[in-house]
Order: C-alpha cells, then sequence, then structure tokens
C-alpha cells in the first residue's frame, strides 16, 4: 500500500493535515492487500502517470488490513512540497523542516516528524548480557579482578554449595513422603547468592520462592529452614505455611506468599516507607520471568516509576514458568526491554555468572537509593529443578536439555573454577564443605522431624492482633470436645 | 416473653457469664447514648469521615491515604476535601488507575509500619484488588506467625447508589464479612462514621470500611462526646437504635434507616419493634442480637446484598444455634433480588429491599394477616 501524505502544520492550532494528495483515479483501482510491496504501487502508480507522485512509506514490517484509507481530491497535483514554509509569525526561517517544529502536550514537549515510523515490536538485536566470567571461570575482563574479596567469595560458593545440598535432600525427603512438598533452587545459585552478597542486611527483600539463599546468607539456619517445611513448633512460623513460605522479620525477609507478583506492589509501598524514614537502604523484589505477565508487575513498576521508589525488581528468567516456556509468555525480548515501557533503567546479566550478579546488584542497589529510583535487573539462567515437587518437567522439555544445563553451565563449578585459578579453594575444602553440608542438612532434617508439632492455641493465635472472644470460645468448646472424643482426635496435638 | 421455654443459658454455646454480662452492659450502654442525642450539632456522614480522617492523620504521622482523586480532585466523593492542602502530597496520595497496584502498595506500607487508609471509589474495584485485600493483608498476621501485622484501612461507598447499573451496585458486606483475619465495620450515622473510622485507623489488624453513597449527605445529630478527637466507637458490638419488645430487626448501613421508618409505621399498627444497627459485620455482635431475639423471639434481617450465602444467612444460623428455642416464628430475610442490579428506575426500587418491604416481613412474623 503506498501513498504520499503530504503533511503541513499550521500553528498552535493542531491542524496539522492540511493536504493530503494522491491520486483517486490510482488509487481506487489499487488493490490494497496486506501483501503489496511498495515498489509494484508505485510503479504502478507512475505507470498510471496520474497527479499522483508521491509515495507513502513506513518503515513496518507487518500486514495490515485495509483499514482506514483516507482520501481527498487533489487540489494541488504534480507539485512537490516539501519545503514547508509557514504563512504565520512564528516562521523562523531555519526550521522549514517539519521536523523541528515541536507541540506542548500534556506530558511534554515532542518533536513532529513526517516520516511516518512505527517503532518495531523488538529489535533485531537482543539486549546483551552482562557478564565477568566465562565458563571456564576465568575472568573476561582484566580490570576485574578486585570484584570481590576472598571472604565473599568463599561465602558465597559454600552457600551456593548448602543451599544446592539442602534442596536434594529436602527435595528426597518430599519424595520419601516426610514433607507434603518442596521446591528447589538448582541451577539459580548463583542469582540467590550473587545478589545477597551484595544487599546490606538493612535492604528489605520479598522474594517469590526460589531464593532461599538470600535468608542462608543472611544467617536462616539449615536447620530453621528445616523446622519450617516440617511445620514443627520450633519454625519461627508456628506451622501456618506450607514449606519454603519462609520468611523473617529480623532479617528483613518478608514471609513468602504465594499468589504470584504480589510482593511486587507491596515492595514499592514498604519503598514508599523506607523513603519517608530517609533509610539508607532499599528495597529488594524478586520474581519470575512467568511472573512479569501478572498484572501486579506492570502496577508495580509503573507506580515504582512514578513515585520514585527505591526498590531493585531482579525478575529471575529461567526459561520456563511451570511447563511454559518464555516464547509462550511474551512476544518481548525477555523483561529486560520492559522496564523502558516504565521509565525504568535496566540491565540483563548472565544470572550463572555470580561475580556479575554481586556486581550489576550491588550498583542497581546503589543508583536506586542514590537517586530513589527504581531499577530492574533481567538475571538470565536456567531452571534446571522441575517447577517443584508436583512437577515431573521431563514431560515437557528434554532429559538432554536439563542435563546440558546442570553440567555444563553450573554456576556452581564456574566459580569454584575461578576460586581455584586464585587459590583460594582446592579439592580438600571441596570435599569438606561437601561433607559438611550434607551432615547438616541430614541432621536438621532429623531433628526437625522428632520435634513436638505446634500446640492448640496456635491455630486460633495471630488471626488478628489480639485473641478475639469468639475465638477463644472456638477454643474452649474444640478442647472441651476433645476431651469428651479423643478416638475422633489425633494424638500429637500439644494442648 | 420471658416465661416461654426458658431454657439454661448453659445449653447454648454462648457462656452463661458472658450472657449474662452482655445483657446487663446492654441498658447502660443504649441509654447512655440515647440520651445524648438531645445534642447541638448535626453533621452529614461525609464531614464526619473527613474529619476522622483529619483528625487521625494530625495525631499520627504514619497515617496517609492513598486512592484515585483523593487529592487534587478532593475525593470522588468528596470525602477527602481538603486533606491534600492541609497535609501535602505524601500523606494524600493520588495514584495511576491501578486498585491491584494500589491496594498492594498500601498493604506494603503497612508492612514496613504506615497506617495507610486505602480508598476505593467504589468496593465494586475492590474486586480488582481483592487478592492483595485477602491474600496479602488479612491473612498477613496468622501465615506470617505474628511477625507481619498490617493497619491498613481499605474504605469507600458500598452497596447500591441510584441507577448506577449492576457493575456498581454490589454489597461486598458478606464476601469480606466471611474471612478470618479482617475486621469488617458498616456504619450508619455521622457518629458511627466518626467513631467507627477512627477505631479503624487506630486499629492494628486490617479492616474493610464499608460506607454508603447515598449517606454521605445525610445530616445526624451528634453529641458532644462524638465531636471529641479522642471518641472512638468499640469495633464489633452493635447498637440497639431503637428499643421495643415484639421483634427484632437487624440492619446496617442504609437499611437502619429504612428499619427505624418500617418501625414507626409498625408502631401506629401495634407493633413495638426494637431496631439493631450492626454497625460490625466482622466481628458479629451475636450476643447483642441473641439478648435482643431472646426478648421479642422474632427476627426479621434486613440488607440490600444478594440473598444467598448473606448476612441475614449468617445471623439466623446464629440465632438457630443459640437462641432456638426462643424463636416463635422463622427468621425472616429480607434481601436485595437475586439478580444484578437492573438500571431502570422502576426494576431497581423492586430489587433492593423497601421499608413497605420490611413492614411486610415484620407482620409476618408476628402473625398478623398481611
Amino acid at each position: 500500500m503506498s501513498m504520499l501524505w503530504l503533511t503541513r502544520s499550521r500553528t498552535s492550532g493542531g491542524n496539522f493535515i492540511k493536504k493530503i494528495i494522491c491520486t483517486s483515479l490510482t488509487l481506487s483501482s489499487c488493490q490494497v492487500t496486506a501483501a503489496s510491496s511498495f515498489s509494484s504501487l508505485l510503479s504502478n502508480i507512475s505507470s498510471n502517470g496520474k497527479e499522483a507522485t508521491f509515495a507513502f512509506r513506513y518503515s513496518y514490517s507487518c500486514s495490515t488490513t485495509s483499514a482506514a484509507f483516507r482520501r481527498y481530491t487533489s487540489t494541488k497535483a504534480k507539485k512537490q512540497i516539501l519545503s514547508v514554509k509557514d504563512d504565520d509569525d512564528n516562521d523562523d526561517g531555519d526550521s522549514a523542516l517539519e521536523e523541528n517544529r515541536a507541540m506542548d502536550f500534556p506530558g511534554g514537549e515532542i518533536t513532529y516528524t513526517t516520516e511516518m515510523k512505527f517503532l518495531p515490536g523488538s529489535s533485531e538485536k537482543r539486549v546483551q548480557c552482562y557478564r565477568v566470567l566465562d565458563e571456564d571461570g576465568y575472568l573476561i575482563s582484566s580490570n576485574m579482578s578486585e570484584l570481590v574479596s576472598k571472604d565473599v567469595a568463599l561465602k558465597v560458593y559454600s552457600g551456593m554449595v548448602t543451599l544446592n545440598t539442602m534442596d536434594k535432600f529436602f527435595y528426597e525427603a518430599q519424595r520419601q513422603g516426610r514433607l507434603s512438598f518442596y521446591l528447589t533452587s538448582f541451577g539459580e545459585e548463583a542469582i540467590n547468592f550473587g545478589s545477597a552478597a551484595a544487599l546490606s542486611s538493612e535492604d528489605i527483600v520479598l522474594a517469590q520462592y526460589r531464593e532461599p539463599g538470600i535468608l542462608l546468607w543472611r544467617g536462616f539456619t539449615v536447620q530453621d529452614f528445616a523446622s519450617q517445611c516440617f511445620g514443627n513448633n520450633e519454625g519461627h512460623g508456628k506451622g501456618r505455611q506450607m514449606p519454603i513460605h519462609y520468611g523473617s522479620k529480623k532479617l528483613n525477609f518478608i514471609t513468602l506468599s504465594s499468589p504470584l507478583a504480589t510482593q511486587l506492589p507491596q515492595a514499592v509501598g514498604m519503598a514508599y516507607s523506607l523513603k519517608m524514614d530517609k533509610k539508607d537502604s532499599c528495597v529488594v523484589a524478586f520474581f519470575g520471568d512467568g511472573s512479569a505477565s501478572e498484572g501486579d508487575f506492570h502496577a508495580a513498576l509503573n507506580f515504582a516509576a512514578v513515585m520514585d521508589a527505591p526498590v531493585v525488581f531482579i525478575c529471575r528468567n529461567n526459561g520456563w514458568a511451570i511447563s511454559t516456556p518464555v516464547t509462550e509468555q511474551f512476544r518481548s525480548d525477555g523483561i529486560v526491554v520492559k522496564g523502558q515501557g516504565y521509565g525504568i533503567p535496566s540491565i540483563r546479566v548472565d544470572g550463572n555468572d555470580a561475580l556479575a550478579v554481586y556486581h550489576v546488584v550491588r550498583s542497581a542497589r546503589e543508583i536506586a537509593i542514590r537517586e530513589q529510583r527504581p531499577i530492574l535487573i533481567e538475571a538470565m539462567t536456567y531452571r534446571v529443578s522441575h517447577h517443584s515437587t508436583s512437577d515431573d518437567s521431563t514431560k515437557y522439555r528434554s532429559v538432554d536439555e536439563i542435563e546440558h544445563w546442570k553440567t555444563t553451565h553450573s554456576p556452581i563449578t564456574r566459580l569454584r573454577k575461578w576460586a581455584e585459578t586464585k587459590g583460594w579453594w582446592s579439592d580438600t575444602e571441596e570435599l569438606e564443605l561437601h561433607v559438611e553440608a550434607k551432615k547438616q542438612v541430614k541432621d536438621a532434617i532429623d531433628e526437625a522431624e522428632k520435634k513436638e508439632m505446634p500446640p492448640l492455641r496456635d491455630m486460633f493465635t495471630d488471626v488478628y492482633d489480639e485473641l478475639p472472644s469468639t475465638l477463644v470460645e472456638q477454643e474452649t468448646v474444640l478442647r472441651e470436645t476433645i476431651q469428651r472424643h479423643p478416638q475422633d482426635f489425633p494424638k500429637d496435638i500439644p494442648m | 416473653m420471658w416465661g416461654i421455654l426458658r431454657q439454661k443459658v448453659g445449653d447454648t454455646g454462648l457462656s452463661p457469664q458472658g450472657l449474662g454480662n452482655q445483657m446487663l452492659r446492654l441498658r447502660p450502654a443504649t441509654s447512655a447514648v440515647r440520651d445524648y442525642s438531645a445534642a447541638t450539632k448535626e453533621m452529614t456522614v461525609r464531614d464526619a469521615l473527613n474529619s476522622a480522617l483529619d483528625e487521625e492523620m494530625a495525631a499520627d504521622p504514619n497515617v496517609y491515604v492513598m486512592g484515585e482523586e483523593v487529592g487534587e480532585y478532593q475525593g470522588a466523593y468528596k470525602i477527602t476535601k481538603g486533606l491534600l492542602d492541609k497535609f501535602g502530597p505524601e500523606r494524600v496520595v493520588d495514584t495511576p488507575i491501578t486498585e491491584a497496584g494500589f491496594a498492594g502498595i498500601g498493604v506494603g506500607s503497612a508492612y514496613h509500619g504506615l497506617r495507610p487508609v486505602i480508598e476505593f471509589m467504589t468496593f465494586n474495584f475492590s474486586m480488582q484488588a481483592i487478592d492483595h485485600v485477602i491474600n496479602s493483608a488479612a491473612k498477613s498476621n496468622y501465615m506470617s506467625a505474628g511477625q507481619i501485622n498490617v493497619p491498613i484501612v481499605f474504605r469507600g461507598p458500598n452497596g447500591p447508589a441510584a441507577g448506577v447499573g449492576a457493575q456498581h451496585s454490589q454489597c461486598y458486606g458478606a464476601w469480606y464479612g466471611s474471612v478470618p483475619g479482617l475486621k469488617v465495620l458498616v456504619p450508619y450515622s455521622s457518629e458511627d462514621a466518626r467513631g467507627l473510622l477512627k477505631a479503624a485507623i487506630r486499629d492494628p489488624d486490617p479492616v474493610v470500611f464499608l460506607e454508603n453513597e447515598l449517606l454521605y449527605g445525610e445530616s445526624f445529630p451528634v453529641s458532644a462526646e462524638a465531636l471529641d478527637s479522642s471518641f472512638t466507637l468499640p469495633i464489633g458490638k452493635a447498637k440497639i437504635e431503637r428499643e421495643g419488645k415484639d421483634v427484632t430487626i437487624t440492619a446496617f448501613s442504609k437499611m437502619v434507616g429504612y428499619a427505624l421508618k418500617a418501625a414507626e409505621i409498625l408502631e401506629k399498627e401495634g407493633i413495638n419493634a426494637e431496631v439493631i444497627n450492626l454497625r460490625s459485620i466482622r466481628p458479629l455482635d451475636r450476643a447483642t442480637i441473641n439478648a435482643s431475639v431472646r426478648k421479642t423471639n422474632r427476627l426479621v434481617t434486613v440488607e440490600e446484598g444478594f440473598p444467598q450465602h448473606g448476612i441475614g444467612a449468617e445471623i439466623c444460623a446464629s440465632v438457630v444455634e443459640d437462641s432456638f428455642g426462643y424463636l416463635d416464628a422463622p427468621v425472616e430475610r429480607i434481601a436485595g433480588a437475586d439478580v444484578p442490579t437492573p438500571y431502570a428506575a422502576n426494576l431497581e426500587r423492586m430489587a433492593f429491599p423497601q421499608i413497605e418491604d420490611i413492614v411486610r416481613a415484620v407482620k409476618r412474623a408476628c402473625y398478623r394477616s398481611v
């Protein structure tokens, strides 16, 4: 389809299409179809030799229907009017071309153009991924040598191994029927610990569910994890939540909530509150590639930008949302480009490179606090895990694919290799670490299983700040009933 | 009526002490408030809410208001009028149009110690944010084992207005009233509005505060006590608006006014009705309701919401559980029609309880011919 629109602006009256010239004759005989190519139509026009010498150009490669073609009878045929002279006082001479005129629309000044150009849905080149270490653990860029201290690096590494070990055994425990549910973070350990190390303990974390490493880093013990999963009396959670829904007020980690992406606007709200406190800390919200489809994601990012909230949004793009691959989740170039849609600076990082993650999160945090604005980070990785113990991912993806990512791109292996090049790690320490982690995890599970369950009273507390009389009544009635009919109730409820 | 079917209080689920105390407390409480009604000042519900917000925001810098059009526009229903000028844009926050967004943000800020008052332009729009009200606010204290309390208030007009159709007329009392972890308040008069809103803002738990658009402009007398900035009403206590001995009528929000008018009509026909203004759907003041039914032996519940699983259903169940022997007639339940609200004025009038419906129901409950 081709038609050349001659536009000429008036003054601030806003009526900027003054003349539209085409050949009614030529175009009426045009078949406007999606397949029409520009050049063929142009030749069609010129061969007809009618008035129209203009062609309609646009750089947009999708098919359109024949909707909305306006046709006006030419009044000034055969006249090339490329320079636009405005016949009013505001003509300052050098803005002869339309391109330089601007209009103060609500929201700010926008300059005009005569070139009708659709922004493409995505750019040809995908946004690049920031990385520091290559697959073999070598620093790619030589000026990165002082990136992280030995202590931090080894704490990150041992955290990754501990998490990996914990995941293995807890997963097994579920398979053996000792736990009702579990969710692992295999393959995403670098995101967990790279980011955890980059944050301060005062930064408030609202996670999704594949970020237990943040808690581990901050001091939540493997025993604490086990207690929560088994729902026993020891767990801070009073047996209220299903497994892996951890939280710790003391460690600034908000208790996990199942509905996806709800933590994102909550994060913005917390950041709003932090702003009022004027603290040197920010809020960090984690979410997955699938969660970015939720309405809450869009509301949160929009709001964060509008409210200048110091939130670092970290997306773990691991390629899968249960069985939905990213190709079916969105059509954009991942999540990183969405930041621009909301006016938020964004970056994409290699999520399997712990040092890169550390570097990016630390920088993002600084910007967020210093400039009091949100930042979006997309950490690219792969979900080696099944979605959870309720999922068998071999049903929708190949075992080879999983194995490939598990071995070739293991973030743990990569960091270890780097630590070895620095002389900070050896096989002896590796063995020790694994033995220690395994023991810690197994003991934790055994201990947690043996512990008492929460007492009956805990069923009724915390519904409200104060125990209401209605619940006191219910508890009284329940206790009486248990006393009268003990055979109807389980034996392991501490009264 | 007391002599009939006198059962031992202990047979019921209510503890004897509790019920006895309740009944003792009823008299002084109601008469004290009633005597004050010879007050000098009248106040619209709108002004009552506005003054309550103003006072609470002045008293506690953590209290802030958020919602669509609450600031520059002075509030879609002018409830937040003047607050932006007085407290500034950090305390009166205009939001982009996303209920899910600002409800979630409000909850998040409450996690961190602020005390937000979130306005839904109507509670119909709260459905777009209901996940945050229930899963992020109501359940958080419990799920986090007491680590995260959410001192948030969700307020806005609820139920039908006039000629606004199906998506602007639903009553959410039953929906929110069924959720443990929430408190649900339903003010009627200006005194209710002031006292309950102040109590809601001061409460550490999440509160759903259901107002009524048509009541905003109505004036009520307010006592000097109610005008004091420290005035609050207890959450979970109903108010006996009109004492009677023949039949108990329970109502909330706008229906309290209808019930009172119906009571006046009934008085002329020799039926002496007791009207209870629920004030609180959760916790429901079962003690007051049951005590009243034990006195009058007949019950009519009135609400504008849909009948199935409604407030009347819950009250009826409570009375059957606790005061079955005292009932002399089946419980009469008046509710809105079981249809999405029609727009046409004649149909809309048929879709919601009118004073005449209440009168007829009371007569049925009293075995009078209708």
